[in-house]
């Protein structure tokens, strides 16, 4: 019997225990049971988001017009030929997660098709980690699948204290939460326990409380664009640590009342109403007087 | 706790670049339509605070119109919905206004045509949207659930004339938002479905006397 009600990630990390049964599993039994389907069903909504994330980069890596606003959307394309000419020195699957991220921001800035994970604006995060590390690591479809689902448990969760909006708690709700997302999945692709999936989900977050969400001229484009491929890797960093068995000395419930508090403290002004930090920089300033001219 | 979904977390599939702004826009258009349910010959669209000043960034006007013609969040047509021959078809204007009362990311939708008709909504982040008013009645609903709109004349009884049909069917009411004129005049009832009414019960209902306005809006996939 796999426990329906949980609402943190103690009952989340109890259920898998007591069941003995992985995240995924735990986190599809549930939603099929609240949400009058079948597990099938459940995975085949999840595949459809996969498949759209894939769509998403590969529109993205052959694209280089820009914004409605003209000031994002060619960065993509150099950072690809940069990697033609000389390889990263992080590795491929550095060079993948990094252009992967960019493509699918960049693709979201200028109209095209994205999945909202969790937002818009932090949209190239959990596509860049999960399908780099997917393809360099010939992970099956399956796995991509409970992947997914993990990143979107550990999104829910979060969501259940605190809402994921930049205007409600600032960046590091929606690329520090897709970070902390990605962290999990990233996780669990590369052969992570339970406890190791919910430490790389923890060292993730707790990396990237206070981040801000200051949008220059109010758009999606600066700082949102760049900041995906830096979240992505920093999902890595994670990862890495926690499959060292590196534990987080804070448990992560602890760490997301500390984001819901750090949002609640966080000065309107930096909570995506452009009124102060990078959006108020004499640059941004000036390319708000110029995009905003009459 | 309401019971959350993972789901949530990892769709909508969508055109971007804002949820609020984008996604949101259209389904508010998407909504809007269904309650005006005809075709009309002009569509004001009137942008609010956050919506004014960074709708042009963020495809706001495009998303609105878009939703109007019935254009789902993932429709790649969006980004050039101004070219498309269904925009031109219809007239419309879009209007840029400040008013600290409203939400940051309201705005107003003025129908023009055989029946005129305002409805005006906001876009309360993540996607998620609330159609606030029908001409001048409060009403309150999002898209999540198949909807019941009754304009009416202020009678006794009405509500339990309606909910007794409903009830009747087995469907429970998710919620349920009365408002009106004054006393004696006209009145508004908004009523939130967990399940879905079929042609024969929405006959039913628009038989029933001291009706203005019946409108079944169905809940919007994405």
């Amino acid at each position: 019997m796999i426990e329906k009600d949980i609402n943190s990630f103690e009952q989340l990390f109890n259920a898998c225990k007591i069941a003995n049964v992985a995240i995924y599993k735990v986190a599809q039994t549930r939603e099929a049971y609240l949400s009058e389907k079948t597990e099938d069903e459940v995975r085949q909504i999840v595949k459809k988001s996969l498949d759209a994330m894939k769509e998403a980069i590969k529109t993205g890596l052959n694209s280089n017009e820009l914004s409605l606003s003209g000031m994002c959307g060619a960065d993509c394309e150099r950072l690809q030929n940069r990697f033609k000419k000389k390889n990263a020195v992080f590795g491929k699957t550095f060079e993948k997660i990094t252009t992967y991220a960019l493509a699918t921001s960049e693709e979201n800035l200028r109209m095209g098709k994205i999945v909202a994970c969790p937002t818009a604006g932090s949209c190239g995060i959990v596509p860049s980690v999960l399908i780099a590390i997917s393809e360099d690591f010939n992970i099956t479809e399956e796995k991509q699948i409970n992947a997914l689902i993990i990143a979107g448990e550990v999104g829910r969760i979060i969501s259940n204290k605190v809402a994921l909006a930049g205007a409600v708690a600032g960046c590091q709700a929606e690329c520090g939460v897709a970070s902390a997302m990605s962290a999990g999945a990233a996780a669990y692709l590369l052969g992570g326990s339970t406890r190791q999936i919910l430490n790389a989900v923890a060292l993730a977050m707790k990396n990237l409380l206070g981040l801000t969400c200051d949008p220059v001229c109010g758009l999606v484009e600066i700082p949102c664009v760049k900041r995906n491929p830096f979240l992505a890797v920093h999902a890595i960093t994670a990862v890495e640590l926690a499959l060292a068995d590196i534990e987080s000395k804070i448990p992560l419930d602890e760490i997301i009342d500390a984001l819901e508090q750090t949002g609640k403290l966080m000065s309107p002004t930096l909570k995506e109403s452009s009124q102060a930090g990078l959006a108020k920089t004499k640059t941004a300033i000036a390319l708000e007087n110029k995009l905003f001219k009459k | 706790m309401a019971q959350s979904s993972f789901i949530d977390i990892i769709t909508p599939i969508m055109v971007g670049p804002s949820s609020s702004h984008t996604a949101g826009a259209v389904r508010l258009g998407l909504l809007a339509r269904n309650v005006y349910d005809a075709k009309p010959h002009k569509v004001t669209f009137r942008l609010y605070n956050s919506y004014a000043q960074t709708g042009f960034g963020h495809g706001t006007d495009k998303g609105l119109l878009a939703g109007v013609l019935g254009l789902a969040v993932d429709d790649v047509r969006i980004k050039h919905v101004f070219d498309l021959p269904e925009a031109k078809q219809i007239a419309y204007e879009f209007e840029y206004l400040e008013d600290f009362n409203r939400h940051p990311n309201a705005v107003d939708f003025i129908f023009e045509g055989d029946l005129n008709m305002f409805v005006a909504g906001d876009s309360i982040g993540a996607g998620e949207v609330v159609i606030r008013k029908i001409n001048e009645f409060s009403v309150k609903f999002t898209g999540k659930f198949n909807t019941l709109l009754l304009v009416y004349r202020d009678v006794p009884g009405m509500i339990s004339r309606v909910t007794k049909l409903i009830q009747e069917r087995n469907i429970n009411i998710a919620s349920l938002h009365c408002d009106r004129y004054a006393k004696g005049e006209e009145a508004s009832m908004c009523i939130c479905l967990d399940g879905e009414l079929d042609e024969k019960i929405l006959k039913l209902i628009e038989g029933i006397e001291n009706l203005y306005l019946v409108r079944y809006v169905k809940k919007l996939e994405h």
